[in-house]
């Protein structure tokens, strides 16, 4: 079954850490490929992230299909980058390398070098995502926002969202082909307008038909005494274990040598030409 | 620890439910839905509570569970205590500790991700600490035999293990009063049969009372109860044993359908007794005479002349299918479906009755084997151009609905198809009158009710003049009096020309309405019989999870061994009066 959640169960200390944990470790990572461009922290991150990636016994074809979605968005986005200002570069770094090429479409060592930091920030963002994705039990982790201070009310509506959405995403699917024989144009072959209405009438009974279920849902969770007391127990919960603390722990000095290299480069970006 | 206590006083076993001159009108309805109900329900009893959609029932369990007045507001009236304290006077939380409360939709109340957590979810809410959550987990999931399937999530599970995940949820917290909302409706005559035991033996097992909420009360007879409550419009008509019942003439007023065994009686000129002991036929006892009118009624009767056999329509030949995971949906399936027949496909959920349908209306794409409408490949044409010809209805008509007017609705297709204004007119007017909704044709959907809804989105696939109809489970959920609204609906349609393919779990239905029955399992077909050959063959219904009927047990009880045709003769004379 497709899921939001793409979670791979297999035995590994990644696995074993708690979720909140890991979504702690997954926001410092990704704030600190975020605010710099220093090449150097740029270029361990990925390594750190395939090293993450090994002791968690995902598979690179575990992971392929989503890889290569990605590896197509950064392509188009590469290029664009490129069409739009050529000499970005200079522009950063202040000097100015042809390498080949005039004219508008100039390309300068400090553009491919530009664009190198930006398939670097990718490149460490996008293994995290997806390590995370796969490590990280749907339930357990609504636990363990709970453990995190995020009252268990949320929690739980985060849970239930993803225990509904396969079941959602099954209803869609099934009024869309009924919708379809009935004439309704969604593939290609329909102008934009045409293609919009027709998933408005997609929209119209899903939404219809997932409003009838919130009535269930809400009477069988008070029937079974959800909302008694001010806090609740999980049966997915697991204890933080010294793992939890460490990674935790070497995220947030990620993000400080983040900021730190920030301030010594005095700027995001890490100058080799001068 | 909370405010109940046991008034278990006398030898008389004590109260659990004590409602008098209890009645409930919801905000926002002009009438009452229960008037003056006194009713009590004693520790360790079982009783059922039948009655026609409408008839309060719900509301009844409502009013037990403490969703009323709870959840649902409105004026309550009389009293109602659960252990000798008024429950308005309790929480709900202190209620749902004593009553457990099993509801209808097994998908919907399944709230955790895996068995294991929804079964836990109460104790959570309770704060039992982990080690415990554990074990009670383990035990409740061993009551019900789903010790297995702990990891699984919702959809991995078939209604009937979801249901009994369900039946663990409430168990873990120990209650007093297991309520059951209307347990057989969304399962297959096996599972339904399994629930029904399994009911049986919880209450032997953990000693509560028990309230089963249902109207297919053949089905729950099934295992002794020990009360019958009937309800109609809001009051209790009955309240005594199934013997009691059953030899009386309450049911049929009520749109109640009796057992088929009864009504086969009844046709017979047998006239039932409680001393007959008719609650389930395996008590039943007849006499000598008894069963000599059963057998003059069976060998006396008319010729009836069948219906003509049509020209092949819809042929489907070596089809197979697999889902990407390399689950077997289908295969080698051949069939031939007749011009202006009616079939029905029947089997349990995942034997491959929706597969095949989808491959039909292309809805799947078909890999092996051929697919035939007439002479044309159905293979060359896309979904739309096979709408043309097939119709599908989905089971829950509110999934179909996308306009808020009912003309625009039926209209939607032809426009889409964009036909010249008169013509869309003209089959509009015609289809609204057929299908019995003309005098509505103003209306918003909104002010439908389900029967009439369902008419609407067959209309709305009628209106393109298909030649095949395929409904999926059209009367799911639907007390006697509605399902015998849409399927005479139905067969008006069929007889108006139009082939009809209805893929149903009811056994009912397959056996009255159906001209021939495909029965699948495990994707394949294993029988292309009629409804009542394939009720009296024990072997075929062991195989594909079916149940036999009753009428099966009567015709050899009394010496008859044409059990099929006892059931043939049995339908066509309760059609014969129907339509006196």
């Amino acid at each position: 079954m497709r899921n939001f959640f793409n979670y791979i169960d297999r035995p590994s200390p990644i696995h074993r850490m708690t979720g909140a944990s890991k979504f702690v470790c997954l926001l410092l990572w990704s704030t600190a490929a975020m605010i710099t461009y220093d090449t150097r922290l740029l270029a361990l991150m990925p390594v750190l992230g395939l090293v993450f990636f090994f002791f968690a016994k995902i598979r690179l074809k575990d992971v392929s299909f989503t890889m290569g979605l990605v590896g197509a968005f950064l392509g188009i986005n590469l290029i664009l980058l490129y069409l739009f200002s050529p000499d970005h570069g200079t522009e950063i770094y202040g000097t100015r390398h042809v390498l080949f090429g005039g004219g508008y479409f100039v390309v300068t060592a400090e553009t491919l070098f530009y664009l190198l930091n930006y398939v670097l920030k990718f490149i460490s963002f996008i293994p995290i995502v997806l390590l995370f994705v796969c490590t990280t039990n749907p339930s357990e982790f609504a636990a363990s926002l709970n453990r995190i201070g995020i009252p268990y009310s949320i929690a739980y509506a985060v849970a239930l969202a993803l225990r509904y959405i396969p079941d959602i995403q099954e209803d869609y699917h099934e009024i869309s082909q009924a919708q379809q024989a009935r004439g309704i144009e969604l593939s290609k072959k329909g102008g934009v307008i045409k293609r919009l209405k027709g998933a408005a009438s997609i929209l119209v009974p899903l939404v219809m038909s997932s409003m009838a279920r919130i009535e269930v849902i809400s009477n069988a969770m008070e029937l079974r005494s959800f909302g008694k007391k001010r806090k609740r127990t999980w049966y997915m919960a697991r204890p933080f274990r010294a793992l939890d603390i460490f990674a935790m722990l070497f995220t947030a000095l990620l993000v400080a040598a983040a900021i730190l290299l920030n301030v010594l480069n005095g700027s995001r970006f890490y100058n080799p030409f001068v | 620890m909370s405010g109940i206590s046991e008034n278990g006083g006398g030898n008389a076993p004590a109260a659990v439910f004590e409602f008098s001159h209890y009645g409930f009108q919801y905000e926002a309805q002009q009438e009452p839905t229960l008037y003056d109900i006194d009713l009590v329900i004693h520790k360790g009893e079982k009783v059922l509570i039948a009655g026609p959609s409408g008839c309060g029932k719900s509301t009844l369990v409502h009013s037990m569970n403490g969703l009323i007045p709870f959840a649902y507001k409105g004026k309550r009236s009389g009293s109602l205590k659960l252990f000798g304290t008024e429950t308005a006077d309790l929480g709900i939380f202190e209620i749902s500790t004593r009553v457990g409360t099993v509801l209808q939709d097994s998908d919907g109340q399944f709230v955790g991700m895996t068995a294991a957590e929804d079964i836990a979810f109460a104790l959570e809410n309770d704060c039992v600490s982990e080690p415990e959550l554990h074990e009670k987990v383990r035990t409740a999931a061993g009551l019900v035999h789903i010790e297995d399937h702990l990891s699984h999530a919702p959809g991995e599970l078939s209604g009937g293990q979801r249901q009994r995940v369900a039946m663990a949820g409430v168990l873990v917290a120990d209650v007093d009063v297991l309520l059951f909302d209307e347990p057989l409706a969304n399962l297959d005559p096996a599972a339904g049969m399994d629930a029904v035991e399994l009911i049986d033996q919880l209450q032997q097992k953990t000693g509560a009372a028990v309230v089963i909420v249902e109207h297919r009360i053949e089905d729950v007879l099934h295992r002794a109860v020990d009360r019958v409550v009937l309800m109609d419009r809001g009051h209790i008509v009955f309240d005594g044993t199934p013997d009691a019942l059953l030899s009386s003439s309450c049911l049929p007023p009520c749109g109640i359908r009796e057992p088929l065994y009864i009504a086969a009686l009844r046709y017979a000129g047998v006239a039932i007794t409680e001393e007959m002991r008719p609650a389930s036929l395996s008590t039943l006892r007849l006499s000598e005479e008894d069963k000599k009118k059963v057998a003059d009624w069976f060998y006396e009767r008319p010729q009836r002349k069948k219906k003509a056999e049509g020209a092949p329509l819809l042929t489907a030949e070596h089809v197979s299918y697999s889902y990407g995971n390399g689950r077997k949906a289908l295969s080698d399936v051949s069939l031939s479906i007749r011009e202006g027949e009616c079939v029905a496909i029947v089997g349990k959920n995942g034997a491959g009755k929706t597969t095949f349908s989808k491959l039909v209306c292309g809805f799947l794409p078909l890999k092996e084997g051929k697919i035939r409408l007439r002479e044309q490949d159905l293979d060359r044409l896309s979904i739309k151009e096979r709408a043309d010809h097939i119709g599908y209805v989905m089971q829950n008509p509110n999934q179909m609905i996308s306009k808020t007017m009912i003309k625009d609705e039926v209209q939607l297709g032809l426009r889409l198809r964009g036909l010249p204004e008169e013509e869309i007119d003209r089959r509009y007017e015609k289809v609204l009158r057929v299908c019995g909704i003309w005098g509505f044709r103003n209306w918003p959907v909104s002010a439908l009710s389900f029967g009439q809804r369902k008419r609407m989105t067959v209309a709305s696939i009628l209106v393109l003049d298909p030649e095949i109809l395929i409904l999926d489970e059209p009367t799911a959920g639907q007390d006697y009096r509605h399902y015998t609204e849409i399927m005479e609906f139905l067969r008006e349609v069929n007889e108006a020309g139009i082939t009809v393919v209805i893929i149903t779990h009811d056994m009912h239905l397959m056996l009255e309405y159906a001209d021939r029955a495909f029965v699948f399992t495990g994707g394949e077909l294993i029988a292309d019989k009629t409804g009542a050959e394939v009720l009296t063959d024990p072997a075929l219904i062991e195989k594909a999870s079916l149940k036999t009927t009753s009428l099966y047990g009567l015709a050899l009880m009394c010496g008859i061994p044409e059990a099929s045709e006892f059931a043939a003769h049995f339908v066509a004379t309760e059609r014969e009066r129907k339509h006196q």
